[in-house]
């Protein structure tokens, strides 16, 4: 009945010293961002945006893939443990990926105008995966407790992680007919500042990610053991 | 035969089977009985592999293909026939001359005259003496049944009865029942659930 | 060779349903009909062949989803699916016999869905036809997973739309460039990559799917 999950080195460390990092990377992160890094010749202000657009994306792709691991060792091993934390990382990628839809409209209202384009095949896959893993949700929450459940949520867990790069390609394939490509997307040149403050953009939202994590797995863990307790109690 | 420790199972929060201790040697005959909520249900799917102890030690000599089982649904489809359920299982367990075996569990059952008929126009009693072939079809050693006798009718049980009787230190058998006395001369063990 | 006349058993089992009861190909084959007849008014005059082909793998796809609904349910009513879990054949086995004698169904559908499509609208080359058939595996591969991860659920019917949809983007894709495309190649070897991915992990996964 511990409130920690074991094992891993990276989970000895306490919450708070996470959220703390967390919190200075990302404030290190806009400063670099809207302060330091030199502006965009092409871009202007949208590039800006873009140091953290593409984190966010990495980060939800991150959540994804641990979630599908943890997936993995469920079906493998099984324990109720996995099947928290393949849930509670699914969960954070979906936020993440919101996010990425969501600075990524922002981006191509700065850079074109429009609140949403096709162009960019990374912000069109995650609107399908954004799609798929609300489904996630719709089918953990349909299913009563249990390893059912569980084994249910972990196999989609996996379809999830073999859909991005089959969608990846789709879209890639999809351009021909769909949109013929117009625009000069994504990535800019990045300069030595830029990259710099891409990278610590980066690891700022992975550890703003890992740091949400902790907290959920906390949370959640603390709820089952105070209805446990409870239980026992009455 | 079955060897059980501390074996439990947890739906999420809800507690199907409380922690259960319990061995049954090979021709052994157990009869489980415990008030309704009391997971007997529960201990039988597990014993029969449909499920997997959420805590404890559950071992069960043999592999799917030595175990037969009766639950609470005849495990049977409706829109075939008595023929063509029995056979499709016949092939899976891979009964050696599947045919002859067929003939001679739905005659004595009594369900050579409707084999060729859906089994949804069935009758309770004979969906589950249908059933009951089904489970017996590829001469099980361990025999798994989850009260038996109350879909059938009264020949239904009185074949059983029978059947029962010469299993009984052949095959080991593990059942639940609302009626214990029924099966007592048979029984070499007893548990029961709280 | 025992996994395979174990999937031919348990495939043979539902054509035979299916036979006897005949309501679910019926339904498809009358609604895939029914939707192209919409598609035509949905359309504006001037529309061209690429939109054209695009609503027939709309159609396709919901069709599909229409036969995939009742898939198990031969399964859930007596509890059959105990039955073939309990069996000493491989779990997975129950999944390749169903897919495949859905493939059967959604193959027959399109018997008369193509040529009421090549009718209404305008003809599909040989590579749309082989786009097809092989939008066919993964569709039925998926699909017949999907269904089983459905019936688990409380809201069976109306969950497997919304998991089966976003697999089935890269298949829709795939079958409108096999169809329209100037070098169909692409496409249907994409299509090939998307059935063997998905169609290896779906035989791996199937027994967690109905194990508890």
């Amino acid at each position: 009945m511990s409130t920690s999950s074991p094992n891993s080195s990276a989970s000895r460390i306490p919450v708070p010293v996470i959220a703390a990092l967390a919190a200075a990377l990302i404030g290190l992160a806009i400063v670099l961002a809207f302060f330091v890094a030199p502006e965009d010749a092409d871009q202007g202000i949208s590039q800006r945006i873009f140091y953290f657009h593409v984190p966010i994306a990495l980060t939800a792709y991150a959540c994804f893939g641990w979630g599908a691991w943890k997936a993995l060792r469920l079906l493998w091993k099984g324990g109720d443990r996995y099947d928290l934390e393949s849930y509670v990382a699914i969960h954070q990628g979906t936020i993440f990926g919101a996010l990425t839809l969501a600075t990524g409209s922002i981006w191509a209202k700065a850079s074109w105008g429009k609140w949403w384009v096709w162009d960019s095949n990374q912000l069109v896959l995650f609107l399908v995966l954004f799609l798929f893993y609300s489904a996630y949700f719709m089918l953990r929450f349909s299913i009563d407790d249990g390893p059912r459940r569980a084994n249910v949520s972990a196999v989609y867990a996996l379809f999830g992680v073999a859909l991005i790069p089959v969608s990846f390609l789709a879209i890639r394939l999809a351009e021909d007919f769909i949109h013929p490509t117009t625009f000069n997307r994504d990535g800019p040149q990045m300069t030595g500042t830029m990259f710099f403050t891409f990278c610590v953009a980066w690891l700022a939202m992975t550890v703003l990610a890992y740091a949400l994590y902790r907290v959920e797995l906390l949370g959640k863990r603390l709820d089952a053991n105070l209805r446990e307790l409870r239980e026992a109690l009455a | 035969m079955i060897r059980a420790r501390a074996v439990e199972k947890r739906y999420g929060r809800r507690r199907a089977l409380r922690p259960v201790d319990f061995t049954l040697e090979r021709g052994g005959f157990l009869v489980v009985t415990g008030p309704n909520g009391s997971g007997k249900t529960t201990l039988l799917r597990l014993v029969a592999g449909l499920a997997a102890p959420s805590a404890g030690e559950l071992e069960v000599e043999g592999g799917r293909g030595t175990l037969g089982y009766l639950g609470h649904e005849p495990l049977l489809y409706r829109d075939l026939t008595a023929l063509e359920n029995l056979d499709l299982y016949g092939r899976l367990y891979r009964v050696p001359e599947r045919r002859e075996r067929i003939g001679m569990l739905l005659e004595r059952y009594g369900l050579w005259d409707v084999r060729g008929e859906r089994v949804g126009s069935y009758s309770r009693g004979m969906t589950q003496r249908l059933a009951l072939c089904r489970a017996l079809l590829h001469e099980p050693e361990l025999l798994v049944l989850d009260e038996p006798f109350t879909a059938l009718d009264v020949d239904g049980a009185e074949l059983l009865d029978c059947q029962l009787a010469e299993l009984a230190g052949a095959a080991t058998v593990v059942l639940t029942t609302h009626e214990p006395a029924r099966v007592d001369p048979l029984a070499t063990a007893t548990l029961a659930l709280a | 060779m025992t996994y395979l006349s174990d999937v031919a058993a348990l495939a043979r089992k539902d054509l035979r349903l299916e036979l006897r009861a005949r309501d679910t190909l019926p339904a498809m084959l009358l609604f895939v009909l029914s939707t192209l007849v919409v598609f035509h008014f949905a359309l504006p005059t001037g529309a061209d062949e690429v939109a054209a082909q695009g609503l027939l793998w709309v159609a396709l796809v919901f069709t599909a989803l229409l036969g995939l609904a009742r898939a198990w349910t031969p399964e859930r009513e007596g509890g059959a699916l105990d039955g073939l879990v309990l069996a000493p054949s491989d779990r997975s086995a129950i999944w390749l016999g169903k897919s495949a004698a859905t493939f059967v169904f959604l193959a027959a559908v399109e018997v008369v869905a193509l040529p009421a499509f090549s009718l209404f609208f305008s003809p599909l080359h040989a590579s749309g036809y082989l786009g097809v058939l092989l939008a066919n595996v993964g569709i039925c591969a998926v699909g017949t997973l999907l269904a089983a991860m459905a019936a688990a659920s409380r809201t069976r019917e109306l969950i497997l739309p919304l998991l089966f949809l976003p697999l089935a983007i890269p298949l829709v894709v795939g079958g409108v460039g096999a169809g329209v495309s100037d070098d169909p190649g692409r496409y249907l070897t994409f299509l090939g990559l998307y059935d063997a991915v998905f169609a290896i992990l779906c035989w791996a996964s199937f027994e967690y799917v109905v194990s508890e």
